[in-house]
């Protein structure tokens, strides 16, 4: 080959130097800049922030603006009545029950918003459990490796094998029912230990690959420190709040789950199907309700997923 | 005689976001039979862009074909419509890609990925097909083809499954072979092996051959001609031997330069060409290679490069062509080994 | 494969033994006991029920029953329903909710392959948000929602269709199917729509495209395999939970099912049942996931066992 003359082989002083360093934007800021321009995930995340804020504080406001309470039944006994939605007892039009009342004259609002603290805190707070589980067992599986990490992944896929809800509802069944803070306890660690099993395989799988020479390297040269990277992988694992308060509400729906006093979005479903064909709204705005917070929290699992994902391209 | 394959001004361009990254802008070339056309040029410089465009297997969207002319054997390629150029895809026209890793189905078997270019091309029935992927693969290198042909991909090493692909690809004797990056997964003696295998095989059929790398080595041995590419231009072309004795482009002086010199002395730094090659979606007006170019002078910041015919087989894009050749053809220019290998 | 699948079927005993001796421990543990009502026994009827369920013998002694009547399949009888064994009462629950299932989870294969596969293809389209809005919709609609919904329209509006009971395979499964299979044929519509997404992208599909075949020919004869994996994979853990979603089910329209013995039987206390019940569905289970294995790799010939 031939040797290029001298003067070509001289860079000019203006050049940009081959290691010069490229600016780009950190995998945070990127993954948020992805977020917010989907419009779904946005959209998501308004709805279950609209939905928290209602929870937390609406039957505060409620109580303060009507003076019903979720469990308030009234004592003129010409109310205790199902009222459905925007009605007055006698069928005008009323701003004071929007979602209407059950057969004891109680505010079906006031009730979904209470459900809404009890099935949201349920759902956040076990979802928390089964982290702390999964991620404890997954990342001494992934770390240590080799036999120990055979022995629990061995472990792992014998208790794959049973039938967890019919376990959870025996356990439910038969403990349950002393007092209703014991039994939300309870259904905590149940449902906890119901999806910590995936999480673990998740972690380790994703602690295996941390830990290979090659990622830390690379991980050391584009200046990303771990507790990023660490973040990344661990936040796509909260998408098992919305199946987690499903299956809550199935055990509540069922008896199992939370008692009265206390209401869950499911323990009022399961009230409002006994007279479901006189009074639909019974079960319908509390289901509605339920749905439209899952929907809303799926999309924004969905979004938060495809944003931290950096090999997502659009179309 | 007429080329096999004649490129005009081809321009293909990829949405991104708000912006246009102009993979592809502006590249000609023609392709004459039996001949080997190199293409090489660093990452991003529109190499793979202008074979895919060739084949009409561009993602439709982001990219789009903007315009230009791709006259195969008289038609017009880009005018036709997709069932016919459907026909000549993978009949007259085959692509053989770089990673056989990831390149073949791995839920079929091998002799059911072959057989299927032959019945969809050729009408061949499935006895018919069997025995000819048999062949192929004997005629490929495969030992034991016979009982081998009925394995899955995974059962075969990186260098077996390029040679199936090449297997597959010249099962319908196209009249153009496109190779992209052929042997840049593979090992150095494998590599041998494959660039050796596809210079027989285009000797025994008369195919045209368009071999895309990064590697300067591999297309000393192996073309007729050399079309070196960047930032979406073809920046010189050249019969092979002329272009590594006598380059006329300062992007080309640094590509030869920048290939290791086993007689160099041991301890003399390696050449690199400063910079990084340019995003395509944000090119500075004038000559794309000028930020990073030792020759740039004020007006490559400012004019585009003219196309410079230096002789009628060599064309160079660049303002100081003639005087680069020039210079390249004086003597003392011209030292150690020539036309490389 | 012999061997493997051999292994697996060897496991299913201890695994069975270990699953009930988890529920039958809960049970123990826990306090009172089934006759424990609002009635107070008199001492001898009480001392009666205690000799004849053995209840008198020590503990590692009932366990040690328990466990071998469990391995020659001998439930007993229920304690609820007194002169009834454990096995008569699976043997006429079981068609009931094996045919819900089954039923439930074909529908939503077919459905949601198909619309998976076709919002694969059109990306973006209008069809693909549609029915991955739909998709969204039915993974948040909980079933005890959409179930009775269903039956105000079609039933108790509408006049189209049962309410509720069973009557065998007629149309009276239509609803409850429909219910049961909702949330599968969402998931499985998003994940194949992915797995198919992930594989148009691949190599070996460029390679399909490149050798001149059809659209049409590369999506069935090349994507497919591969893009349907996921849902196989999916398979397994779905058909578990399956179970819960029966039990709702059962309720909801009163159907004779296993689900539904299971719930009164816990809400009974009654020991036999349960442990009769949570055995069998360890099986079940257990069966199932090494189907589903076995499945996978005849999907993927990487897949050597």
């Amino acid at each position: 080959m031939a040797t290029p003359s001298s003067s070509l082989a001289v860079p000019p002083a203006d050049a940009p130097r081959a290691d010069a360093p490229v600016t780009g934007t950190s995998l945070g800021k990127d993954a948020v800049k992805r977020l917010r321009k989907n419009r779904l995930a946005v959209f998501g995340f308004v709805v279950v922030c609209i939905v928290v804020a209602a929870s937390l504080v609406g039957p505060w406001i409620i109580e303060r603006a009507t003076g019903y309470t979720y469990d308030y039944i009234p004592t003129d006994p010409s109310l205790v009545n199902a009222q459905p939605p925007f009605t007055a007892p006698d069928g005008s039009f009323s701003w004071l029950h929007p979602m209407g009342t059950d057969d004891a004259g109680r505010d079906i609002l006031a009730r979904v918003l209470l459900g809404g603290r009890i099935s949201l805190m349920v759902g956040v707070i076990s979802t928390f459990v089964s982290l702390i589980i999964g991620i404890t067992v997954g990342a001494t599986a992934g770390y240590v490796g080799g036999k120990v990490d055979e022995a629990i992944m061995r472990g792992v896929d014998v208790l794959y094998s049973i039938p967890y809800m019919m376990v959870v509802i025996v356990l439910l069944a038969f403990f349950g029912g002393r007092s209703a803070i014991g039994q939300l306890v309870l259904l905590f660690i149940a449902l906890g230990a119901v999806s910590w099993l995936t999480m673990a395989r998740i972690v380790r799988g994703q602690v295996m690959s941390l830990k290979s020479q090659e990622f830390i390297l690379a991980a050391r040269a584009t200046g990303v420190p771990a507790s990023r990277i660490i973040l990344r992988h661990l936040v796509p694992n909260t998408l098992t709040i919305p199946s987690v308060m499903l299956l809550e509400s199935f055990l509540s729906f069922l008896g199992l789950g939370v008692q009265a006093p206390l209401a869950s979005w499911g323990s009022l479903a399961a009230d409002g199907i006994q007279n479901i064909a006189v009074f639909p709204w019974q079960l319908i705005c509390p289901g509605l309700t339920m749905a439209i917070t899952l929907f809303s929290l799926n999309f924004l699992g969905d979004g938060l997923r495809d944003a931290l994902d950096p090999q997502m391209r659009k179309g | 005689m007429a080329p096999l394959l004649s490129v005009r001004e081809l321009r293909t361009w990829f949405a991104e976001d708000a912006l246009t990254a102009k993979a592809v802008d502006g590249v000609s070339f023609d392709l004459a039979r039996g001949e080997t056309l190199g293409i090489v040029g660093e990452s991003g410089s529109g190499k793979s862009v202008t074979t895919l465009s060739i084949m009409r297997l561009i993602p439709q969207p982001p990219g789009r074909i903007v315009s230009g002319e791709i006259v195969f054997d008289g038609q017009d390629l880009l005018a036709l419509p997709a069932e016919a150029m459907r026909r000549i895809r993978g009949k007259r026209i085959a692509m053989i890609f770089q990673d056989p890793m990831t390149s073949l189905n791995p839920f079929m078997r091998v002799s059911q990925q072959l057989m299927e270019v032959t019945r969809l091309h050729l009408g061949l029935s499935k006895a018919e097909a069997y025995e000819h992927a048999v062949q192929m693969l004997e005629t490929v290198g495969i030992p034991d083809a016979r009982n081998r042909v009925d394995g899955y991909p995974h059962e075969f090493s990186g260098g077996m499954r390029q040679r199936v692909m090449i297997a597959m690809a010249l099962s319908c004797k196209p009249e153009l072979l496109i190779a992209d990056e052929p042997t840049t997964a593979l090992d150095v003696t494998i590599q041998a092996q494959i660039l050796e295998l596809i210079t027989n095989l285009k000797r025994d059929t008369g195919t045209s051959v368009i071999l895309i790398t990064h590697d300067l080595g591999v297309v000393a041995g192996m073309t007729d001609r050399i079309m070196v590419m960047y930032a979406g231009r073809v920046f010189e072309t050249a019969p092979t031997a002329e272009l590594f004795a006598r380059p006329s482009n300062p992007y080309t002086v640094g590509l030869l330069a920048s290939v290791p010199d086993p007689t160099d002395d041991a301890h003399a730094e390696l050449y690199q060409i400063p910079g990084l090659p340019p995003d395509v979606a944000r090119l500075p007006p004038g000559c794309p290679f000028a930020p990073r170019c030792a020759r740039a002078e004020r007006i490559c910041r400012e004019q585009s490069p003219p196309l410079i015919q230096l002789t009628p087989q060599h064309q160079s894009l660049c303002h100081f062509a003639q005087e680069l050749y020039d210079a390249a053809g004086t003597p003392t220019a011209a030292t150690g080994d020539e036309g490389g290998r | 494969m012999a061997r493997f699948i051999l292994r697996r079927l060897l496991v299913i005993v201890p695994m069975l033994l270990v699953v009930v001796s988890l529920t039958w421990g809960l049970i123990r543990v826990a306090p009172g006991n089934f006759y424990s009502g609002e009635k107070k026994l008199p001492a001898a009827i009480e001392k009666n029920i205690r000799e004849k369920y053995g209840l008198d013998k020590p503990w590692y002694v009932q366990y040690g029953r328990m466990l071998s009547n469990t391995a020659r399949g001998d439930f007993g009888e229920s304690l609820k329903y007194p002169g009834t064994t454990v096995n008569s009462i699976l043997a006429s629950t079981l068609p009931v909710s094996a045919t819900l299932g089954i039923l439930a989870y074909l529908l939503a294969l077919a459905v949601g392959i198909t619309a998976g596969t076709i919002a694969a293809l059109k990306q973006n389209s209008r069809a693909d948000y549609a029915s991955m809005a739909a998709a969204m919709l039915g993974i948040s609609m909980p079933n005890f929602v959409l179930g009775p919904t269903l039956v105000l329209l079609f039933a108790l509006r509408w006049y189209w269709l049962p309410p509720a009971r069973w009557d065998g395979f007629s149309v009276h499964l239509i609803l409850p199917v429909l219910t049961l299979s909702a949330v599968y044929m969402a998931y499985i519509a998003r994940l194949t729509r992915s797995g198919m997404l992930e594989v148009l992208r691949s190599n070996y599909i460029r390679t399909a495209r490149a050798k001149g075949l059809t659209e049409r020919q590369v999506v069935m004869r090349h994507a497919v395999r591969g893009g349907l994996l996921p849902v196989v994979s999916f398979s397994g853990p779905a058909l578990a939970f399956l179970i819960s979603g029966t039990v709702v089910v059962e309720r909801i329209f009163a159907l004779p099912g296993l689900g539904n013995y299971f719930i009164n039987a816990n809400l009974n206390r009654d020991e036999p049942l349960i442990i009769g019940i949570v055995a069998f569905m360890s099986i079940a289970v257990l069966f199932f996931n090494l189907l589903v294995d076995v499945a996978y790799a005849f999907f993927d010939p990487r897949i050597r066992y």
